[in-house]
């Protein structure tokens, strides 16, 4: 059936199975392989997307459903300035081994810091609660988070030259 | 001309990664990225019985349906002798049944479809028909008499034991028993868990009908043995087989063995003329893949009463699964298991193991276990602590009392091991006072007081890595020696190509870092180039922590070639002879002159414009690398934690980890290696098995039962350093990607039983889930 | 794996939706936030020929009062439930439950119609409404009808919805007086089903316990409510030996089933000790420990 995606700001137009998940609707049809996929059970949040700007997996979303819908994946952060901060945060404070889970652990700590601009190393450790790491234990993806949101503090108090 | 110089960002700097730029853009490439013209979709169909005669398939419906084009089977692979393979350990494994079917799980046939949704349609149209025979699933059920012969098409097989192996000296092991004033006993059960990378395993395999090319995109981190493993079983031409190993979303060992998945799209691909991709999901890979552990260890340690230990033996029975297909070293049929006197100057030690086929997947030596040195770190350490409460000493007293000492290195221990250096005593200090153990003691006397069941829990880890030298280390005969090739360009950068392949750990940062430190070229100047068997040099690959051991020493090896050479040609600019030129990185000075001075950039331009007579033109060199000894990181793991005796949950209050891995080419990328190993060792003491019900069928197939840490869970990890170089590595590095996994379940299962030492509990087997704990306190309370 | 195929309708109205439901029957399932459906799609372990989507449906997502009751919508989320200030003033059992439902990106879509009518015995809000005697609005074609929550979980993975129903609304008599509730939950991780959890409510009148609900997860064919337990706490005065006594009611009407993440005894035990800490902690709140 026929659908309209929004994806990263671009309005796709799709003929797709009901049945087809929309993880793979982003990879195969849209290219878009920075989502990825790591299990078979909801269990891993490799595959996370933002959905209407909160953060879902979309492994276990149907792409029909996502009709009208606007999705923002990780190919989505970056500016036409650079790197999200949140991505610098993630290079700057070794926040990533592999890869594999980053995408979705930087989606999901952008809504965070959204949420809660100054989060807590248990908030941060709550808010990623569904997406599982495999090398970093964790510590520097905590770092990462907390120093982007701490650069969106700074980025939004006013000092003099800006006030 | 000389330069205002920058600081060389080599060995010691945490150097930002070069790889986060495309990760963190969603550009990395891995192999499930890989989207060829043409490309077809395969899906495998796999036994759900443990043990059972295949009398039938008749995948006539799944081959009519809309969408597939093929349907392989055993009988189709057998017509091209690809039914069975060579495994790593010179067994053979089924690639698709023609006989019976050995574990659940295995695979039976696979559909190639345009479409990887009709593929698994096509799955659920193939009428297979089997019949039942009985299942074993331990060890010792596979060694009883009148079990099931589980390998009854092999000539040489009429029971399902595979191989005996002893290491060390049984009669002055039994002399020292014989004199022991006490001997600790431990009967421990590793439990089977799984590396469980993040990504799956599999392929894209691309057979060029035209050219007779074959490129296989594949989830490998040892691509050039498996193309030579590909061409012995394939009998395609080497040279035809292109691997690359593209990003790889971590290994853990679990991406080293070859797999039937990849040589059935193989041969689909070869068959078809068109391109196969195969990624197996998550089940399947928990289910068929390369497991670890799943080892059953007996230890007596021999001592005197004031704890000096005499002697040390072990007997273990390994479960290898169905096939016999651990990558190890072949001379060793445990690994480096007889490492197992770990940190501790023992007078005599004996081992002797025992592996046997079940009626489950094969594999046994993965999930960053350094060829099983994690097993013995843990029945050491697990030794140890329970000795000290047997003789009423302190568990870091009783280990100081037997560590190695400084000056004994290098040290011969008595299964054959050279350490090469270590500072025991160092680490163990740095580790006690970092987490405050005598205050934590007190305490601890403190809170029993109060009915509290507070714990803390040591391992002083040595391990072994590095593998090897050529005289006793090789895989099915391919010796363990790896390569390193690098070139300046004119313009001053560099192109360093290595044969180990990273999985995360940051080597195209890291080894550039080595070089830089060699020759002043900044690591972003460098590119570093892996995985892709066309163009790297050999080598048997990344696992067992063997990358800066043995490709990181080639890398030094052939910068300091190519600065050979660079010197050279920094005489001839400076118009001096080769001895009175000194090179204080990037500049080549003349002695006596600093203000003379060449850049290696301007050697480099050089080496293509202006280079002596009779000298080749370039700057560029190889390199493989003998390693003449195996490396030996070490460390000291501390644990605090409480326990709930109410419900068995237990918490860590603080974890200190103290690692010497010599010197650190990356201080940040080390400490990442190292929080990521000690989240593995405690999901492993913690959550992690995979078991059997006496059908075989597997529990723990999916991340719903076989659990993963998330962040809530992990502890939070406090980490020190020593520095005690290894005196034969070329810069003095011995290799850290495992010691944490290796080193922490023994810290975190001795913590849960120094909490529980009022209770009289003397053991937990892992994991240590709430529920486990709590039994073992009912029993060892006499169940009330 | 990967689901078999189906016909996707979504219906932007509740009649259009039971229209739906009344023509298609058993061969329809609904889909809403679908973190229970499309897993077991997935494994084949469901695989209707149609699915009803709901989610586009207007006003099915509010928690408000009214009359005395509180009413949440068959499709808020878990985690409008765990941010919403409403619940969290007043209603600290469910404030307590909703944040440790699954992982926080399921919770992102997991709804209480959904979760309800699934029936999991592992399922949280199963254990919740049993212990706030809620009730739940079916509506179809034919007409509406209100089924308290005991008889609406009526067996693992059935509830009684009928197949051209919707569940639109669940309905919670607002406590009044001093009042105490909490979920406790032990699981081995973030994400894994309940070991064992326990809701607890207590409302106090004069000094004395005036209403118990106790529902328990993960320790039966559905969630269980422990009747005998409550009843055992009315018209009583606080107290460590009543909660304990309470704590052992509760364990014998649970039936739970060893496995990988504990034997029956252990189970049992942990409900006895989560009852017992549960209406402790319920008895702080009220202010009447």
């Amino acid at each position: 059936m026929e659908v309209t995606i929004t994806v990263n700001g671009t309005a796709h137009t799709l003929d797709i199975e009901p049945r087809e998940l929309l993880v793979h609707v982003l990879r195969e049809e849209l290219r878009l392989t920075g989502t990825h996929i790591g299990c078979d059970s909801t269990s891993c949040g490799a595959c996370t997307v933002l959905y209407d700007g909160t953060p879902v997996k979309s492994c276990t979303v149907f792409g029909v459903q996502a009709d009208g819908i606007e999705i923002t994946t990780v190919e989505g952060l970056l500016t036409a300035a650079g790197l999200d901060p949140m991505q610098a945060a993630f290079k700057e404070h070794h926040g990533l081994q592999c890869g594999f889970c980053t995408p979705g652990m930087m989606l999901v700590g952008k809504c965070l810091i959204e949420q809660n601009p100054a989060p807590s190393d248990d908030d941060v450790r709550d808010a990623i609660g569904g997406n599982i790491c495999r090398c970093t234990g964790y510590m520097n993806i905590v770092k990462a988070i907390q120093a982007a949101a701490a650069q969106q503090q700074a980025a939004s108090t006013p000092t003099p030259a800006n006030a | 001309m000389a330069t205002e110089t920058e600081e060389i960002r080599g060995i010691g700097h945490s150097v930002r990664r070069k790889e986060d730029d495309r990760f963190v853009r969603g550009r990395g490439n891995y192999v499930d990225d890989v989207q060829l013209p043409g490309m077809l979709h395969m899906a495998i169909l796999r036994s759900p019985y443990a043990h059972a005669k295949l009398n039938s398939i008749d995948a006539s419906a799944a081959q009519a349906m809309p969408g597939v084009v093929a349907v392989v089977t055993g009988d189709l692979m057998a017509q091209h002798n690809l039914a069975w393979m060579p495994t790593l350990s010179g067994d053979t494994q089924a690639v698709l049944v023609t006989d019976k079917v050995r574990f659940q799980g295995q695979e039976v046939a696979a559909v190639i479809a345009d479409d990887p949704y009709v593929a698994k349609d096509a799955l659920e149209k193939i009428e297979v028909d089997y019949e039942p025979l009985g299942v074993v699933v331990t060890p010792q059920a596979a060694a009883a008499d009148g079990a099931p012969l589980i390998r009854d098409e092999k000539d040489d097989q009429s029971d399902n034991h595979i191989y005996h192996w002893e290491s060390g000296d049984k009669d002055a092991t039994d002399r020292a028993f014989a004199d022991a004033d006490r001997v600790v006993t431990l009967d421990t059960f590793y439990p089977r868990s799984h590396p469980s990378p993040l990504e799956t395993c599999g392929c894209v395999a691309d057979v060029d009908p035209a050219t007779g090319q074959a490129t296989i995109y594949m989830t490998s981190q040892a691509p050039h043995a498996i193309r030579t493993v590909f061409a012995l079983v394939a009998g395609l031409p080497e040279e035809n087989i292109r691997i690359i190993s593209p990003d790889l979303g971590g290994g853990f060992g679990n991406k080293v063995p070859v797999y039937p998945g990849y040589v059935v799209a193989t041969a689909a691909s070869l068959l078809l003329g068109k391109p196969v991709k195969w990624i197996e999901d998550r089940t399947e890979n928990l289910i068929s893949t390369g497991f670890a552990r799943d080892f059953h260890m007996h230890g007596e340690l021999a001592l005197k009463d004031d704890g000096t230990m005499l002697g040390l033996r072990t007997s273990l029975l390994a479960d290898e699964g169905a096939f016999h297909a651990d990558a190890q070293p072949s001379k060793f049929k445990v690994g480096l298991f007889h490492i197992v006197t770990g940190s501790y100057d023992m007078p005599a030690a004996h081992v002797e193991a025992d592996g046997y086929y079940t009626n489950k997947a094969p594999g046994g030596v993965a999930y960053r276990c350094s060829f099983r040195v994690t097993e013995a770190s843990f029945l050491i350490e697990r030794l140890v602590q329970n000795a000290a409460y047997e003789l009423g000493m302190d568990p870091a007293d009783i280990r100081k009392k037997n560590f190695i000492d400084k000056d004994q290195f290098p040290y011969e221990s008595v299964t054959g091991f050279v350490y090469d250096s270590g500072d025991y005593h160092g680490a163990m200090d740095l580790a006690l006072e970092k987490i405050d153990y005598a205050g934590l003691r007190e305490e601890q006397k403190r809170e029993r007081a109060d009915g509290k069941l507070w714990g803390i829990g040591l391992a002083s880890f040595t391990e072994v890595v590095g593998a090897g030298p050529h005289k006793d280390y090789d895989i099915i005969g391919i010796k363990m020696n790896d390569g390193a090739e690098l070139r300046i360009h004119p313009t001053g950068k560099a192109i360093l190509k290595i044969s180990s392949i990273t999985q995360g750990q940051g080597h195209e940062t890291t080894f550039a870092q080595i070089v830089s430190e060699e020759l002043g070229i900044q690591p972003e100047d460098i590119k570093v180039m892996h995985g892709d068997t066309d163009n790297t040099p050999y080598g048997l690959g990344t696992y067992a922590s063997r990358s800066t051991p043995v490709s990181g020493a080639a890398t030094a090896m052939v910068a300091r070639r190519v600065g050979e050479k660079a010197r050279k040609i920094a005489a001839h600019l400076l118009e001096v002879s080769e001895e009175d030129v000194e090179f204080h990185r990037p500049n080549y000075t003349v002695k006596g002159a600093p203000d003379r001075a060449v850049t290696i950039q301007d050697v480099a331009f050089a080496a293509y414009t202006n280079f002596p007579d009779g000298m080749e033109a370039g700057l560029e060199g190889n390199y493989y690398y003998d390693p003449p000894n195996l490396t030996f990181p070490f460390g000291t793991y501390a644990v605090a934690v409480e326990v709930d005796p109410e419900t068995g949950e237990w918490q860590v209050k603080r974890m200190v980890a103290v690692d010497d891995c010599g010197v650190r080419i990356n201080p940040m990328i080390v400490e990442g290696q190292i929080h990521g190993g000690l989240t593995e060792g405690y999901g492993i003491a913690a959550m992690q098995q995979i078991t059997f019900d006496e059908d075989g069928n597997c529990i723990g197939s999916n991340f719903l039962d076989y659990l993963l840490p998330t962040a809530v869970e992990t502890p939070r990890f406090e980490l020190g350093e020593t520095v005690t170089p290894s005196p034969h590595h070329p810069i003095g590095a011995k290799g850290v990607g495992e010691s944490a996994t290796v080193g922490s379940p023994a810290a975190y299962v001795n913590a849960v039983v120094d909490a529980l030492q009022p209770l009289g509990v003397k053991n937990i087997d892992m994991p240590l889930t709430s529920a486990t704990v709590w039994e073992a306190i009912q029993a060892a309370q006499g169940g009330s | 794996m990967l689901p078999s195929s189906f016909e996707y309708h979504r219906p932007t109205t509740i009649d259009e939706a039971l229209d739906l439901l009344a023509s298609l029957g058993d061969d329809a399932k609904v889909l809403a936030g679908g973190q229970s459906l499309i897993p077991m799609m997935k494994l084949r372990f469901a695989a209707p020929a149609h699915l009803v989507d709901i989610n586009r449906i207007e006003g099915l997502d509010a928690i408000e009062e009214a009359d005395g009751e509180l009413h949440i919508g068959a499709l808020v989320r878990h985690n409008q439930l765990a941010g919403s200030e409403l619940i969290g003033s007043k209603y600290p059992l469910i404030a307590a439950a909703a944040p440790q439902i699954a992982d926080p990106l399921v919770r992102n879509l997991g709804t209480i119609g959904g979760s309800l009518t699934h029936c999991d015995p592992s399922g949280d809000l199963g254990a919740v409404m049993l212990a706030a005697n809620a009730r739940v609005v079916l509506k179809s074609k034919d007409g509406e009808r209100e089924v308290p929550v005991t008889e609406f979980l009526a067996d693992t993975f059935q509830s009684s919805i009928a197949p051209n129903e919707l569940l639109t609304k669940v309905r919670i008599t607002s406590p009044t007086g001093a009042y105490g509730g909490t979920y406790l939950k032990l699981e081995r991780k973030i994400g894994d089903y309940a070991t064992v959890a326990v809701a607890t409510r207590l409302m106090m009148s004069n000094g004395s316990i005036g209403a118990a609900g106790i529902g328990l997860t993960s320790v039966g064919l559905t969630n269980i409510k422990a009747t005998a337990a409550e009843d055992a706490l009315v018209g009583q005065a606080p107290s460590r030996e009543l909660f304990a006594e309470a704590g052992q009611l509760a364990a014998a009407a649970a039936s739970p089933v060893g496995d990988v993440r504990g034997s029956e005894q252990y189970k049992r035990h942990m409900v006895e000790v989560y009852v017992r800490r549960g209406l402790t902690r319920s008895a702080e709140m009220a202010g009447a420990a």
